[in-house]
């Protein structure tokens, strides 16, 4: 028995130690998980690049098949005929006003009702949070129909016929999210109230105290709530679709929309307006892509 | 002067000081309380609250904005819902769509984050290269990917014929467009998925995992008996959240198929979009809209249940 086991890890070494060898031997001078990252990678950024090159060819050429990889010359004019076909501009600043727009008003009411709803104890506390949370999980579908005619009958009556079609139809339903009140609110709770007592006792009001000792406390929490903020109105369509009828008051995504529905086969048009569209956007996500990624992050984790 | 009518009210109400100055301080935190929330609450009800209430009352209705009456119908509306074969179409796809999506971004997501998590060389440009698709809008996404997959000129069927594949008609073929819808949002939802992932990873203390490797755990026993329990929470939050999303698909369809060929890829919410705003049949559309909130709260809470039993909670 003892024999067969000696001979057994005898033979077993040996064997071992050629594998050792050569594995060794086939050590690659970089990390093995280039292998799977650069492809990876490149099927992930393909989309992109083949944007852009498309959006610097000639239609001919966009059209040859097999494709070239390359355009022969750069052709920036399909840029400016897109911006002729279609008010580009228009639709970056408007897709601007209302996000920061949005942004800002979320910010505001979010961190005052958040606060609120953390902090003070008032009548109907308890009944009016559990209908802000209702409002939380019913998806938009469900409101879109009813918020549409509220939003119009706003428009129409109090506004003058401003509302549906003028860019406000975009940012007043959106002013304050359930989601902002209760993602603020939640991390006030974290906050210690030590802070806040000794300013009130020192006399200072409780918008003072929100203003100078909660809020300076809560920047990352401020930064999170307006980065997905920020995304979910620069990106939104569903909503301008409905409520918005002019092309003067459309946002990007929903510009190019309808510039792809005009100019449905006219590929090197239709990407160098793509390339406009999404520049701005993923000029600010690369620069703050920090920022960008701990708030989305920290929605996982919220939860979990 | 102030403490003068202070106790001239004490004197009238009889009460002992204290006792007035909470009551006043209560009313003051009221008053305050109701001046901070008003504003957001102000929108959120009427933007959020009512039209719940809204549409639910407007699902018994038959509301089609031609007529100016809206008689009450009763169940009629779900009725014909039940009984509608362009619904029932419509979930098909919808469930085809959900179960291609939500396992293929996790199982991508998973992928990328487990090979991005490690500290070699250019791996802030691979992450980078994960997180923009974070950035670009659902219109944008399916714009660049209706022209890869165009297919005359789309360079996807170019890579078919190099590699002796057949040309494919993707997008106009009915048999295949739900499956490039998919394609193009796992790509779009890829960098999510990988924030989520890589989030989550880190949080796997070393220990454990040298652990399992000192007691003779090769590295896929490791991941699959460690790692992956570990990341249980995240991949449950993925799932549901995923769910939800996947459930709610539309801007693609719109931009790409608008609901065909032949209606192969009418999703749900592109139906209810159809019914509510180019047919203007609201009532029929506000039941569609309750089936659906009413379809995703059952999938959630199922997903909660059987996850919670596979879900792996540290402390």
């Amino acid at each position: 028995m003892s024999t067969v086991d000696l001979a057994k890890t005898a033979a077993a070494a040996p064997i071992r130690g050629v594998a050792g060898a050569r594995r060794r031997r086939w050590k690659l001078p970089f990390s093995p998980w280039h292998l799977v990252l650069v492809p990876a990678t490149i099927i992930l950024i393909f989309p992109f690049f083949w944007m852009i090159v498309t959006s610097l060819e000639t239609p001919s050429e966009a059209l040859r098949f097999p494709p070239d990889l390359t355009p022969h010359v750069l052709r920036f004019t399909n840029y400016s005929d897109a911006l002729k076909a279609a008010p580009f501009g228009r639709f970056f600043w408007n897709s601007a006003v209302v996000a920061l727009t949005t942004v800002a008003c979320n910010l505001v009411f979010c961190a005052a009702a958040g606060y609120a709803f953390a902090r003070f104890r008032f009548l109907g506390r308890g009944a009016l949070f559990v209908l802000i949370m209702i409002t939380l999980m019913v998806p938009f579908q469900v409101t879109m129909i009813p918020q549409f005619l509220i939003t119009k009958w706003i428009g129409v009556n109090l506004l003058a016929g401003a509302g549906i079609g003028h860019i406000g139809a975009l940012i007043v339903p959106n002013a304050a999210t359930a989601f902002g009140v209760f993602f603020l609110r939640q991390f006030f709770r974290t906050l210690p109230i030590e802070y806040e007592e000794a300013a009130r006792v020192d006399g200072a009001t409780r918008l003072t105290v929100l203003m100078k000792v909660v809020l300076p406390l809560s920047a990352p929490a401020l930064a999170t709530l307006a980065a997905l903020t920020f995304l979910d109105s620069w990106n939104s369509f569903l909503w301008p679709l409905i409520a918005i009828t002019s092309t003067s008051a459309s946002t990007l995504p929903l510009g190019l929309a309808t510039f792809q529905g005009a100019h449905a086969t006219e590929w090197t048009l239709l990407m160098a307006g793509n390339v406009m569209s999404l520049a701005p956007m993923m000029l600010v996500f690369l620069l703050a892509q920090r920022y960008f990624v701990r708030s989305v992050a920290s929605t996982g984790l919220t939860g979990t | 002067m102030a403490a003068s009518t202070a106790a001239a009210s004490r004197r009238r109400s009889g009460a002992p000081p204290g006792e007035v100055r909470n009551r006043a301080m209560a009313r003051s935190e009221s008053l305050a309380g109701w001046a901070f929330v008003t504003p957001a609450s102000v929108i959120i009800l009427l933007f959020g609250a009512v039209p719940i209430v809204w549409s639910l009352v407007m699902s018994f209705q038959q509301n089609n904005l031609l007529s100016p009456h809206t008689p009450f119908v009763g169940l009629r509306n779900y009725r014909t819902l039940i009984h509608d074969p362009a619904v029932l179409s419509a979930t098909e796809h919808t469930i085809v769509y959900t179960a291609l999506f939500v396992p293929g971004t996790m199982i991508v997501g998973l992928f990328l984050a487990v090979a991005m998590n490690r500290q070699i060389r250019f791996i802030n440009f691979y992450r980078t290269a994960a997180y923009a698709t974070m950035a670009i809008s659902t219109i944008s996404e399916a714009l660049v990917f209706i022209w890869l997959f165009d297919p005359s000129y789309g360079i996807v069927n170019y890579g078919f014929s190099l590699l002796g594949l057949p040309q494919q008609q993707f997008l106009n073929d009915p048999s295949q467009a739900l499956f490039v819808v998919a394609v193009m949002t796992i790509w779009g939802w890829a960098g999510f998925a990988v924030v989520i992932y890589l989030a989550a990873l880190q949080g796997v203390p070393r220990e454990l995992t040298e652990a399992a490797a000192i007691d003779g755990a090769g590295r896929w026993a490791t991941f699959r008996r460690i790692t992956l329990p570990l990341l249980s929470p995240a991949s449950l939050f993925l799932a549901v959240w995923l769910t939800i999303n996947a459930l709610q698909l539309f801007d693609e369809v719109y931009l790409s198929t608008q609901g065909g060929p032949l209606g192969a890829t009418t999703v749900v919410v592109y139906y209810l979009y159809v019914q509510a705003f180019q047919n203007f049949s609201f009532g029929y559309a506000s039941a569609i809209a309750y089936m659906l909130f009413i379809v995703i709260l059952v999938v959630t809470a199922i997903q909660f249940r059987v996850g919670r039993r596979f879900t792996y909670y540290r402390s």
